[in-house]
């Protein structure tokens, strides 16, 4: 079963390099990443057993984020058959088999617990995406790959000796060396405190850099900006997460260690810079897909600020990883597509988009109301958890910044994104060949009917998962 | 063999020096390639000859030592480019800079707990100082080229620390960490060249056209 999560993608990435035509790529995307859900599904009702030597265990934890990883990624690779087809003018041979690298990489993220092998998973979806931002060939997309790849690839290299450090500690420590998670849990009384200080702190700026916590987000705003729609969808909607499951990990060990007293103030610092940043740089902002990239540094740190604060408020982070990828999934979509008919992502060309395109322009302005906490979407319900957990624990200040930042945040967008999808299309737009088909609205329209569900009704499994999932993040 | 280990470390602590002063790439190169080779033969001095260490040995010599330079020569050779000129901040505060973070490296080193046979060792200490040579490399230098030269020492100092526990993790993650080592510099290869043909320089402090208004 584990193995053939990871092989399957693998397959497909063959298949679509092997493929010697443009237009039938994107159908075996979709096919194999169908066939990937299929797996996931399959894995979340039969939970198979923890491998022999544990170094693969599906927990709670690791199914949230599997299944919220493989729902985006079938929304990309669905839209991917229909957005492919106005891209005519360049190869997507590229495209289609680094997404299903990346895919495998993220299963494995997802179902190891061996934190070694996490890393490498981690690394390795980290360069996949790097010729993906670079899918228009142009001198601002190279200058955006070129940050994301050095930024990132130095802040998973800072998290590497974070491990070693963690590694090392069990080496002095005299128990039996090991990365295993549930090894080092169990270890963890003994391990020296020095060494595992530093390593939480290297963790911490390692995978915080991955996930775009400020001020560690200075690659985002580029790579999300200039990225293709559906690869900015899958980064934050899918990689964000992968590096918050890397950071729920040495959570769990903080918790083993007792250490979780400093690393959950650090989260909560790190997550209300983030949201405050967000806010400033949200306002006024020229580029849409920028904007929506300061958004996925806001979302991240009301994750970090979750995880930060514990106790209900961890039910709310997980439910809010769900929402965010989901939202995030409608809006870098439908944002593709506006981009694609006026052929310009300013703000100052993009006017009337409801008249010109009404199903994305109304996607994006649903999608704009469900991302900034309005009710009834499901980010509505995963924020209001994470407020009210803050005031019941006595965390007035906390509360207080981030109810402000949401605030000023919702502001900031509405002056953005309101003009573009109110009114009426300047004279002087360039027309282009783009039209709206099912294939370019389907895959959002199906996010947003998704995000709409979870905010009125969580069916009972998914709640079970998700309680389950919490529980395990318990600090007793 | 303690003092030879030691004696080497103190060659790659020379190295991350040599390569914060100079400004000619071919020569920094040069530098971190043979730190690579001496970072291959390390294991081979700390632990009993065992078929793991030796495996160990030939694969970092490999790829540290042959692979990796010759494609960023390669890329130099293509670009043209011979000098890092006009760095953002000068080769002799650089240098400072790094004296004092090799400073910072033994001092930090000295209050964390070790194992007794490492105990005379300064592999902590020479790993952090270089992992910061790299980082002080990475933001102060202007051409793509030097940055990813800075990325390397970063994952070298990475590697001196992972020594101490060649015997305590599976090979699967050394090599695996080795391969992504391999295929990023790989990528960033790439970019360097089309970043050269784009703007036909390898100057980063070109790509500034995506920032606030």
């Amino acid at each position: 079963m584990f193995a053939a999560l990871i092989i399957l993608p693998l397959i497909g990435a063959g298949v679509t390099w092997l493929i010697p035509f443009d237009r039938m790529r994107p159908k075996a995307l979709a096919l194999f990443a169908c066939g990937h859900m299929g797996l996931v599904i399959r894995m979340l009702i039969h939970t198979p057993p923890e491998s022999p030597g544990g170094w693969f265990h599906l927990d709670a934890l690791g199914k949230v984020v599997l299944l919220s990883t493989s729902t985006i990624f079938l929304a990309c690779a669905v839209y991917s058959m229909g957005y492919l087809y106005y891209r005519r003018e360049r190869s997507n041979r590229l495209l289609c088999m680094w997404l299903l690298i990346c895919l495998s990489a993220a299963s494995l993220v997802t179902i190891t617990h061996h934190l070694g092998l996490m890393w490498v998973a981690l690394e390795t979806t980290t360069i996949s995406m790097a010729p993906l931002i670079y899918f228009n060939r142009n001198a601002r997309s190279i200058e955006a790959t070129w940050k994301y790849l050095l930024i990132c690839s130095v802040g998973v290299a800072l998290a590497l000796i974070g491990l070693y450090f963690l590694a090392y500690a069990t080496v002095v420590a005299k128990v039996e060396p090991s990365l295993l998670l549930d090894d080092l849990v169990r270890a963890a009384g003994k391990l020296s405190s020095g060494w595992v200080h530093a390593a939480f702190v290297f963790l911490l700026v390692g995978f915080g850099t991955k996930m775009g916590l400020a001020p560690l987000h200075t690659w985002k705003p580029d790579a999300y900006g200039e990225a293709p729609g559906l690869v900015g969808a899958l980064l934050s909607g899918g990689l964000v997460n992968l590096a918050f499951l890397a950071l729920v990990r040495v959570y769990q060990l903080c918790i083993a260690t007792k250490e979780i007293t400093f690393f959950q103030n650090a989260l909560v610092v790190m997550g209300l810079f983030s949201m405050i940043l967000a806010a400033i740089f949200m306002a006024r902002q020229a580029d849409f897909k920028r904007m929506l990239a300061y958004s996925s540094v806001e979302h991240v740190g009301i994750m970090a600020v979750a995880l930060g604060l514990g106790g209900t408020a961890i039910f709310g982070a997980l439910f809010h990883l769900l929402a965010n990828s989901l939202t995030k999934g409608v809006l870098f979509l439908s944002s593709g597509n506006i981009h694609r008919s006026y052929n310009s992502k300013s703000t100052d060309h993009v006017r009337g988009a409801m008249r010109r395109l009404p199903w994305s322009g109304g996607l994006f302005l649903a999608g704009f109301l469900a991302i900034t906490g309005s009710p009834p979407f499901a980010p509505f319900i995963s924020e209001f958890t994470i407020i009210s957990s803050s005031f019941i624990q006595g965390r007035m200040a906390v509360g207080a910044v981030f109810l402000i930042s949401l605030s000023i945040i919702f502001i900031g967008m509405a002056l953005t994104v309101l003009p573009m999808v109110m009114g009426e299309a300047p004279p002087n737009s360039e027309t282009t060949s783009y039209r709206e088909t099912i294939g370019t609205v389907g895959p959002p329209l199906a996010l947003m009917l998704l995000v709409l569900m979870l905010g009125v009704w969580i069916p009972a499994p998914l709640m079970n998962l998700l309680r389950e999932a919490a529980a395990q993040l318990e600090v007793r | 063999m303690i003092s030879l280990a030691d004696q080497f470390l103190v060659l790659v602590l020379l190295i991350n020096f040599i390569s914060l002063g100079t400004s000619r790439l071919i020569f920094s190169i040069r530098a971190v390639a043979v730190q690579g080779v001496i970072l291959g033969i390390l294991p081979g001095l700390i632990h009993s000859f065992s078929w793991h260490v030796l495996a160990i040995t030939i694969v970092i010599i490999a790829v540290k030592g042959v692979v990796i330079p010759q494609l960023l020569g390669r890329a130099v050779r293509t670009a043209e480019i011979k000098r890092e000129v006009e760095p953002f901040l000068g080769y002799v505060p650089t240098l400072l800079l790094g004296a004092v973070f090799t400073a910072f490296s033994f001092g930090f080193a000295g209050s964390l707990p070790m194992l007794p046979e490492h105990q005379n060792y300064i592999f902590v200490p020479a790993s952090i100082a270089t992992l910061m040579t790299g980082f002080l490399v990475l933001t102060t230098r202007r051409k793509a080229i030097s940055q990813v030269i800075g990325y390397l020492i970063l994952e070298n100092g990475i590697f001196i620390f992972g020594l101490l526990l060649a015997e305590a993790m599976p090979v699967m993650v050394e090599a695996g960490a080795l391969l992504d080592l391999l295929v990023g510099t790989f990528v960033m290869g790439i970019v360097i060249n089309q970043i050269s043909r784009e703007f036909s320089s390898l100057d980063t402090s070109l790509l500034t056209s995506l920032k606030e208004e």
